[in-house]
């Protein structure tokens, strides 16, 4: 909230009650906040998610386990393509700041083409290992395994879908401040999603690796 | 036709889902249809649906919202009683080989109605609105940080309301207790809808709860009037912000746990199944991780209420301010640590249950210290026993006893005694009836004169008061009894039957409480009615001390003309008492946020979604969710969502209010 005067009272006159002079609220003023609390929530999704892999991810019920399924040079070839559209999205940022409209649009088309390179290459994981026969009703592994990694998934898919909304909400309408703003909710959502595939590349491929 | 077709177009809803071989459904549904028809006919008589859809369904107002939840919250109240009354009247009578009148899967699906209705349809919409409703208006804002998603958030919930009602008629509930256990959950023991009815209903409902909790905590963070610090904030401002952190850090465990099962139902895979490495232990934990916060949700406004009652009846600050304040932060962690305790018989050891035993013992520390704070409040306060203050003082002694039989519960040799007996039944009705429903009717009572220009009838109300509070403790103490001498939860017939007089007792709390309810929907009627004589045109009639009161009863839509600067706790007290004068002129448009439909939509489609996905109606589950997100994505478009309320408009409103205050002085 905008205040223009506060006037705290001062001693003998009188104490001032309200706000003389008030502005409209700025637009979006609890956005960026909001936002956080949700990513956070969010988080929570995903530490539950954790968790259950956690408990169930060694109960493999005489089927396959993580050593006979995971490709490591595959993920991490995807881990990259998540990094990068990282990246590129920090580029986007970076020339919103300067107010380039093309080169913000080039950069988050880069960085949609990253995400859907990392979702193809995970798509072909999931059907190679389907095809193998550990599905996700195979053993409590692989439906916590699924669980987890297709609900990152689905993140980044959404947040694709978002990314297109807001490139053309840009082109049409501009780098205005509530183009800004949602902006800056997608960098945070990208970068989250981010860090949580860090969790899975660690958590489940590598320690998976050595169990 | 082609019953491939058939399957196509309806999944596996058919015509015997209506249950149109039970007596007890079909009069329910005559009677709820009548009603319904009436009220139809009533508004479209009228031709009230213009403005019920402008001013009130698509309304971005937190106080219409607040106002509207309530409204949710009280229609449930009945149902959820409904089912209350039947399962008392089905246990008073199931003996000496009699079956009774419910059949089992009848029976079950009650029970279980029962709890997930009070909890999430009833109890938490009222605590929702009361917060809605007040929060804005304590700390001096014109909103809510995200108008829109509140409205959003609202029909939400209604949404699951909708999908856990329709159950009633249109197949069936789960008939798996309200937390819904697997493996009973599972698609192999319950193969029919009741369980998705559940998960959808809850699912949509949650959505909304969720989103309700962080916009509530950036308001109390970032709308509060310049001059009120955090530790200015009023209690129950204090209590709204802890719950709300409450409801984002355990609603999506929730959402998550209800998403893995029904994988588990739809995918089949295999989280909480017996064979393939499934876990149903894990499904426990999980939603107790969920559902012990969950109770904090509920109870810790309800203190915030007490609160604000105690102090202003009592025409005394509130004692211990910051001790209260931090209790509330106290319980807010703790809830977190505490959760096992609801299965100590799940065979975690000794030091795992010794852990949760104590962390659970520690809560009634905080608790008992604002037990204190409320008696040394009232200690040579000159106390005013209105409405508000007889539910506080009914509060005080009836949680008290619903704590420490907690504290009993909290040993774990003593639960593996009791665990799952009608002791517990006792127990969390003790605290949730004696400490949430008392304090949710404290805080109808006291605000709702701020809400609607008039006071609630007091004879009616006292009735009410009476009514229900003698009812709860023939209702409870029974049960406590019961639960003492073994007799477990949930069971439909008995054997023995020097049982009967207990459970008969316990059918006659019930009939008071069944009183108590339709004195108080009387009350409302009556009020309404004679809301001339009941009128308030002060805008603080309690002689109250937060800002709420500060502005007239109802609020204009901007809430104050002004903002309000605070240099106390208790704000509008302090204005009070040094000479406050309300300010005449140099009014200024408003800035406010546009009503929009986009909430009600939405929620619409997910409702749609929900229902297609409970009946494997795979097209309308996709069309609503394809629909859902052209409709979202669509409403981001929209780049206008604010408009000014014209100057000369705000000086009419104030000078009509400054009429209205004139003419109250003079008589």
């Amino acid at each position: 909230m905008s205040v223009a005067t506060t006037r705290i009272s001062v001693q003998g006159s009188e104490p001032i009650f309200h706000v003389i002079d008030e502005h409209d609220h700025p637009e979006g003023a609890s956005t960026m906040l909001g936002f956080w609390i949700y990513l956070m929530s969010d988080c929570l999704i995903f530490a539950m998610l954790f968790a259950t892999y956690g408990v169930l991810g060694g109960n493999y019920a005489a089927g396959p386990a993580p050593r006979d399924l995971f490709d490591l040079k595959l993920v991490a070839l995807n881990t990259t393509m998540l990094l990068l559209s990282s990246i590129t999205y920090g580029f986007a940022m970076l020339t919103m700041e300067k107010s380039k409209i093309g080169q913000t649009q080039l950069w988050l088309a880069i960085t949609g083409l990253f995400g859907l390179a990392f979702l193809g290459i995970e798509l072909t994981e999931f059907a190679h290992m389907i095809h193998e026969g550990a599905t996700p009703q195979r053993s409590a592994f692989l439906s916590s395994f699924f669980t987890l990694v297709g609900t990152h998934g689905l993140h980044v898919t959404f947040g694709l879908v978002w990314l297109v909304t807001l490139m053309v909400q840009t082109a049409r309408f501009g780098l205005t401040t509530a183009n800004r703003r949602r902006l800056m909710c997608l960098s945070m959502f990208w970068h989250f999603l981010d860090v949580v595939w860090i969790g899975v590349f660690t958590f489940v491929y590598l320690l998976g690796m050595l169990r | 036709m082609n019953p491939d077709l058939v399957k196509m177009i309806f999944g596996r809803l058919n015509l015997e889902a209506l249950p149109l071989h039970e007596p007890i459904l079909v009069g329910t549904f005559a009677v709820v249809a009548t009603g319904g028809l009436a009220l139809f006919a009533i508004v479209t008589y009228f031709r009230l649906w213009t403005h019920l859809w402008r001013e009130w369904f698509t309304t971005v107002d937190h106080k219409r919202i607040g106002i509207m939840y309530m409204i949710l919250g009280i229609v449930m109240l009945l149902r959820g009683f409904a089912d209350a009354l039947m399962m008392r009247l089905q246990q008073a009578i199931a003996f000496n080989g009699s079956d009774g009148y419910l059949p089992a899967h009848h029976y079950d699906q009650i029970f279980t109605a029962h709890g997930v209705i009070m909890i999430f349809f009833v109890a938490m919409p009222l605590v929702t609105g009361l917060m809605n409703y007040v929060v804005p208006l304590q700390i001096g804002a014109r909103d809510v940080s995200f108008p829109f998603l509140n409205n959003f958030s609202f029909w939400m919930t209604v949404g699951g309301a909708v999908l856990v009602m329709m159950s009633l008629f249109v197949g069936e509930f789960a008939r798996t207790g309200w937390l819904a256990y697997p493996p009973l959950s599972n698609i192999g023991y319950s193969p029919d809808v009741g369980v998705d009815y559940y998960i959808w209903g809850l699912q949509v409902a949650g959505v909304g709860t969720t989103l309700s909790g962080i916009n509530l905590i950036c308001t109390i963070v970032k709308l509060r009037a310049p001059g009120m610090t955090m530790m200015k904030m009023p209690v129950f401002t204090w209590t709204s912000l802890c719950t709300n952190v409450l409801i984002v850090a355990s609603f999506p465990v929730l959402t998550a746990v209800l998403a893995l099962l029904s994988l588990d139902r739809y995918v089949g895979t295999n989280f909480f199944t017996n064979d393939f490495g499934g876990n149903p232990m894990m499904y426990v934990n999980l939603i107790w991780i969920w559902g012990h916060p969950e109770v904090y949700i509920l109870v810790l406004p309800a203190f915030g209420i007490f609160s604000e009652v105690t102090a202003t009846f009592s025409g005394k600050r509130l004692f211990g301010y910051t001790s209260m304040v931090y209790a509330t932060v106290v319980i807010t962690i703790l809830s977190y640590l505490v959760w096992l305790h609801h299965f100590f018989t799940m065979g975690s050891g000794a030091s795992v249950n010794s852990f949760f035993g104590i962390t659970t013992m520690i809560i009634s520390i905080p608790t008992g210290a604002k037990m204190f704070n409320w008696l040394f409040t009232m200690y040579r306060g000159r106390i005013r026993f209105e409405l508000p203050m007889m539910w506080t003082v009914a509060f005080m002694l009836t949680f008290v006893i619903g704590g420490m039989t907690g504290v009993l519960l909290a040993v774990p040799p003593a639960d593996f005694v009791l665990h799952n007996s009608l002791f517990l039944i006792a127990h969390f009705h003790n605290v949730i009836i004696g400490g949430v429903l008392f304090g949710l009717f404290a805080g109808i009572n006291y605000w709702f004169p701020k809400a609607f220009g008039f006071r609630l009838d007091p004879f009616w109300g006292k009735l009410s008061f009476w009514f229900w509070v003698v009812g709860f403790y023939f209702a409870f103490m029974p049960l406590y009894v019961l639960g003492l001498m073994g007799v477990t939860r949930r069971l439909r017939v008995f054997d023995d039957p020097s049982l009967q007089i207990w459970f008969i007792i316990a059918g006659f709390g019930a009939f008071l409480i069944l009183l108590g309810i339709g004195a108080m929907l009387v009350q409302f009627a009556v009020s309404i009615l004679r809301r001339e004589q009941l009128k308030d045109t002060t805008g603080d009639p309690w002689n109250a001390r937060t800002l709420e009161w500060a502005t007239s009863s109802p609020p204009p839509d901007y809430n104050f003309a002004f903002t309000p600067v605070v240099y106390d706790n208790d704000a509008w007290w302090d204005m009070k008492r040094r000479g406050y004068r309300r300010p005449l002129t140099g009014f200024k448009p408003i800035h406010m946020p546009s009503n929009t439909g986009t909430g009600i939509i939405l929620a619409g489609l997910a409702t749609a979604m929900g229902f297609g996905l409970i009946w494997y109606i795979w097209w309308l589950a996709a069309v609503s969710f394809v629909a859902l997100l052209a409709v979202a994505i669509g409403h981001t478009f929209n780049y206008h969502r604010d408009f000014h309320i014209p100057a000369d408009e705000v000086v009419r409103t104030e000078d009509a209010r400054t009429r209205v205050l004139a003419a109250g002085a003079q008589t």
